[in-house]
This record gives C-alpha cells, sequence and structure tokens, in this order.
C-alpha cells in the first residue's frame, strides 16, 4: 500500500497523472494485499480495479507458487519479483513475461528496515522498479520515499538505490 | 491524496471549530488526519473523542447549537448508531456538516462501497451530496458548510469507500485566504447562550409541530436553488464546478446512463468509447440526492428514448433507491416525453463496477424490448 502511494507521488513529481489504491480484507501487517496504480498523461477516468496490469510487482515470493500472480498480465508485461533466487529460476514465466528479480528482504534488512522475518521490503523493491521498468526516474523515487515515508527516510533511500543497482545486473544476467 | 485525506483538508480550510468523532472501525483516517491537524496546531478546534457514533453526532448537535462549527465523519454501521441523532440535526436546524464513507451494512462484515448506509438515512432531513473524484470531496467538504448554514440543515458528503477513501491521486488545495472569503466565520441566528436564554429541544405540541416540519421542507427546497449558487461561487474563485446534476455528453442521445458516486467516472470512459463510434449516449451524473432535484431530471431525461439507472444499492422487496425515485420524478411527464426507465442493481459490497459491467448494462437496454418489472441485477453468480 506504501509502496503504490510512494511509487505514485514520484510519478507524480514526474507531471504524470496518477492514481493508487488497495485492496485489502483485514487490516493487519503481513495480511495479503493488492494495490493498483493507474499511470496516464491525461485524467485517469476508470475506477475499479485492474485486472489486465503492462507492470507487475511480487513483494513476497511465496505467492508465485501459491497463486497466479500473473493472471491477466499482459503478454510482454514485466514482473519484478522480491526473491533471494535469479530470474532464471522462474523459467515457466521468462517465456511469456519480462521477468526480473531482486532480493529485497535482504536488502531492507541490511539497511535495518523492519526485521529478519518480517522486512519491509516496500521501499527497495521501488528502487529495483526504476531501475528495471524505465517508467519512473530512480532520483524521484528517492524524494518520494522522503516524503512519503513516516520514518527512517535516510535507510529508506539508501534500500531503494542498493535494490536499483543490484537488480541492474541481476536483469544483465537474466538476458 | 487518499480521499480520506480530501475530507479532512475540506474540514481543516473551513476552519471547523468542533470536531467530535469515534475513533474506532467503521472510523477513517479522515479524523485521525484532524486529530493530528488539532493537535499540532495547524488547526484551532476541539477534538472531542467519544465513545460511539451516537456520542459524536451528540457532542456535534451541543457544538452547533452553541454556535459553533461542527464536523464529524463516519460510515456503514456507526452512520446506523447515529440515525436517532440525525433527526434532532435536522429538526434542530443545525448546520452539521459530517462525511460519510459509502460502506456495505453487515452481516456479512464487509467494508467495502455500498449505498445503502447513507440511503437509509434518506428521510432524516439531512442534505445529501455524493462525490465521483478526490478533488470533488476536497470542494465539496467546503461547500457543503456554506449550504448547510445558509439553509441551517445539516449536509452529509458521501464518498465510496476505497473507489475514494484509500485512493490516492492528484488533489488540488485551494488557498486558505480565497477559502476563507468563500466561507467566512459562521453567524448563528440563534445559539445556546446563558446572557441571551432560549428554550432548545423544548416540548413542541401539535399546535406547532407540524408548522416546524414544513419549515424544514421549505428549507430543503430553498438548498436546491441555494446549492447552484454556492457552485457558481465556487466556480467564481477556484474554477471548479460540479452541479446538482450534471449532464455529460447528452446531447442528441438515444440512451443515457444515470449514475451516482465513482461509477460515474468509469461511465465516463464507457461513453466516450462508445460516441467515438458514433453511438448516441450520455449520463446523467446524481451528485445531489437529498433535496431530490426532480425537476432538473425531468428536464434532462424528458424526450430520451432510454433511461438506465445503475444503483449500488437496494430497498428490499423494491428496487434500486435512485430507480425508484426518478421512475416518480417522470410520473407527471407527458407520456409522449416519458423514457423507458431501465433499473440496473449493480456493485453491491464494493463488487467491482468495470467497463464490461456498464457495457453490458448498454447493451441489455438497447436490447430490451422494454422494461422489466424488476430491476436487473448485472454481474449476479449464484
Amino acid at each position: 500500500m506504501v509502496a503504490s502511494q510512494v511509487l505514485a507521488a514520484a510519478l507524480f513529481s514526474e507531471g504524470r497523472e496518477v492514481q493508487s489504491f488497495p485492496a485489502f480484507g483485514v487490516e493487519r501487517r503481513g495480511a495479503p494485499v493488492t494495490a493498483f496504480l493507474r499511470v496516464d498523461d491525461a485524467p485517469i477516468q476508470l475506477r475499479c480495479e485492474i485486472t489486465e496490469p503492462d507492470d507487475l510487482i511480487v513483494l513476497d515470493p511465496t505467492l508465485v507458487d501459491a497463486i497466479d500472480v500473473t493472471s491477466g498480465l499482459k503478454p510482454g508485461g514485466s514482473i519484478l519479483i522480491n526473491s533471494d533466487r535469479p530470474a532464471e529460476h522462474y523459467a515457466a514465466l521468462a517465456g511469456r513475461f519480462r521477468v526480473a528479480t531482486v532480493d529485497a528482504s535482504a536488502i531492507a534488512t541490511r539497511n535495518g528496515l523492519g526485521s529478519r522475518t518480517q522486512p519491509i521490503v516496500n521501499t527497495a523493491i521501488l528502487g529495483a522498479f526504476a531501475a528495471v521498468s524505465g517508467l519512473v526516474g530512480l532520483e524521484s523515487v528517492c524524494s518520494a520515499i522522503e516524503q512519503e515515508v513516516p520514518g527512517r527516510a535516510e535507510a529508506n533511500v539508501r534500500s531503494a538505490r542498493d535494490a536499483a543497482a543490484a537488480v541492474a545486473s541481476a536483469v544483465a544476467g537474466a538476458a | 491524496m487518499v480521499g480520506n485525506h480530501a475530507v479532512s483538508w475540506g474540514a481543516s480550510l473551513s476552519r471547523a471549530e468542533v470536531i467530535s468523532a469515534y475513533p474506532i472501525t467503521p472510523q477513517t483516517q479522515v479524523v485521525e488526519q484532524l486529530s493530528e491537524m488539532c493537535a499540532d496546531g495547524r488547526l484551532n478546534a476541539r477534538f472531542i473523542k467519544v465513545e460511539s457514533e451516537h456520542s459524536a453526532m451528540a457532542a456535534c448537535i451541543g457544538a452547533s447549537a452553541a454556535g459553533a462549527r461542527a464536523f464529524t465523519a463516519t460510515s456503514s454501521q456507526g452512520l446506523a448508531l447515529m440515525h436517532e441523532l440525525l433527526h434532532w440535526a435536522s429538526l434542530g436546524r443545525l448546520p452539521i456538516v459530517m462525511a460519510d464513507i459509502n460502506r456495505a451494512l453487515a452481516p456479512g462484515w464487509n467494508i467495502w462501497t455500498d449505498q445503502n448506509d447513507t440511503l437509509a438515512q434518506r428521510d432524516t432531513g439531512w442534505i445529501q451530496l455524493y462525490c465521483e473524484t478526490n478533488q470533488e470531496v476536497l470542494d465539496t467538504t467546503i461547500q457543503a458548510f456554506k449550504l448547510a448554514e445558509a439553509v441551517d440543515l445539516p449536509v452529509m458528503l458521501v464518498l465510496d469507500a476505497f473507489y475514494l477513501s484509500h485512493t490516492a491521486e492528484p488533489v488540488d488545495i485551494p488557498d486558505p485566504e480565497m477559502v476563507d472569503v468563500y466561507l467566512p466565520r459562521r453567524e448563528p441566528r440563534y445559539r445556546l447562550d446563558v446572557n441571551e436564554p432560549r428554550a432548545f429541544g423544548a416540548l413542541v405540541r401539535p399546535d406547532s409541530y407540524m408548522e416546524m416540519r414544513w419549515h424544514q421542507q421549505s428549507a430543503m427546497d430553498r438548498a436546491r436553488a441555494e446549492f447552484e449558487h454556492i457552485d457558481r461561487e465556487w466556480e467564481n474563485l477556484f474554477c471548479r464546478r460540479y452541479g446538482a446534476v450534471e449532464s455529460y455528453r447528452t446531447e442528441g442521445a438515444d440512451l443515457l446512463l444515470v449514475t451516482s458516486g465513482t461509477i460515474t467516472s468509469t461511465a465516463r470512459f464507457v461513453i466516450d468509447r462508445r460516441r467515438a463510434r458514433g453511438e448516441a449516449v450520455g449520463l446523467v451524473k446524481m451528485k445531489m440526492f437529498r433535496p431530490f432535484p426532480a425537476d432538473t431530471l425531468r428536464t434532462l431525461l424528458s424526450g430520451v428514448e432510454r433511461v438506465a439507472v445503475l444503483d449500488r444499492n437496494l430497498s428490499p422487496g423494491r428496487s434500486g433507491i435512485f430507480a425508484e425515485e426518478i421512475r416518480a420524478a417522470l410520473y407527471d411527464v407527458d407520456p409522449e416525453e416519458r423514457p423507458a426507465l431501465y433499473g440496473y442493481v449493480v456493485g453491491l459490497g464494493g463488487r467491482d463496477v468495470t467497463p464490461g459491467t456498464i457495457d453490458d448494462i448498454i447493451d441489455r437496454t438497447r436490447g430490451a424490448a422494454a422494461p422489466t418489472r424488476e430491476d436487473v441485477w448485472v454481474g449476479l453468480n449464484l
């Protein structure tokens, strides 16, 4: 949820129209949650869930085995997974989509965000997304983190930068 | 900015003086941010935390009677719990403003959007304004105080759960000094004042109660014209205007949708797409539900062949509530000019209403020989 709002703020700062919203049941940390983000150059009129995304970010790698996370993802769309495995591990997806992985959990833990069992990965993953998607600048993401994230701004920005650097080499390896 | 915070900003820019709220579910971030604004001094208001929504409204009633600008926010079961005091606020002619995040009523427990919570309060004497975007939410919060204080009636501004309340999108925050010009300090005609004692809430016998109700009704009647006035004044200062009823691409249309809330936005997308293909379809958005804008609707809908009303609500045993009220409003239209009205129940309990849902409704409306006796439920999986 916070990640989608930070990303929306980053894109907004680059002059884009944005809309982000979550879909969740129980409001507690760790519960499954989906968040949606639309970005456009014109004002956004659609106000419904996104069932056919262009880009997909998966914060919890166990979901990839549990559900079909790619359901509705457009052919050729991108998937960024928080995982300690290389992109090649997701060979079943790589045929249809552009797959990248980044170990956001380790990066977050290294930067002291959350605990080893519950790392706060949302800022790391956004740094990686900026690097692989080209949709938004890393500097915009870092400024948005400083503006939107309630605490530990410095560690969160460092986490985003580390992930951006890490994912760049991961993509090259996958290609 | 999310819709909840658009309400907080609206109430803050309106310089609400007393905010009373119950702080636990189904409460939202609306009062969370207002409590922060009060705590850090950005807003000079008394924040009263209470043990129930019933008490929240009671505190607003007391504050408003004493002459303060009073505000609260709630949702679903919380609004239902306030029911008794909603009557009290309206017949007490107190210009309280309340935001309600439209959420379905339990059981089953559901925090998603559905209009039944506010429509169940239809007859409590509150003005009701439904919003489509977070910009409209912020603007309407400020307009609501001006309207309430102009006619001495409480106003409920209504926003869809999640599709507005938790949706972040760009919102322009009006200049505070310009808002002060638009909405000066409240000047109540009567107030609780120990130096000028009056009776409030006294026994009213049959010889005067009916007159009180007549005054309430004529204030509602005045609110229609008054809203147009304050909406134009808003436009003069901030270059945005909404209208009690908005018509969108209705020129030459043989089929019109009638919508409220965020379904309107998605419907605009569908209308644009069909217009681009040369299809003569349009849209009528209802922002104001109480007072009911019957004359405007009669003017806009007369002469149109088919009208499809989308209701994210239900009066069980009858039909969708907007459809039912519009049917009644069209009764005295010349039968030659009266449109065939098709009622659709959609999106209850937050079920997603997509462009596909709206396309389906338009196709069904075009394909039907005549409206069915009962509303059609769309997207039902039995």
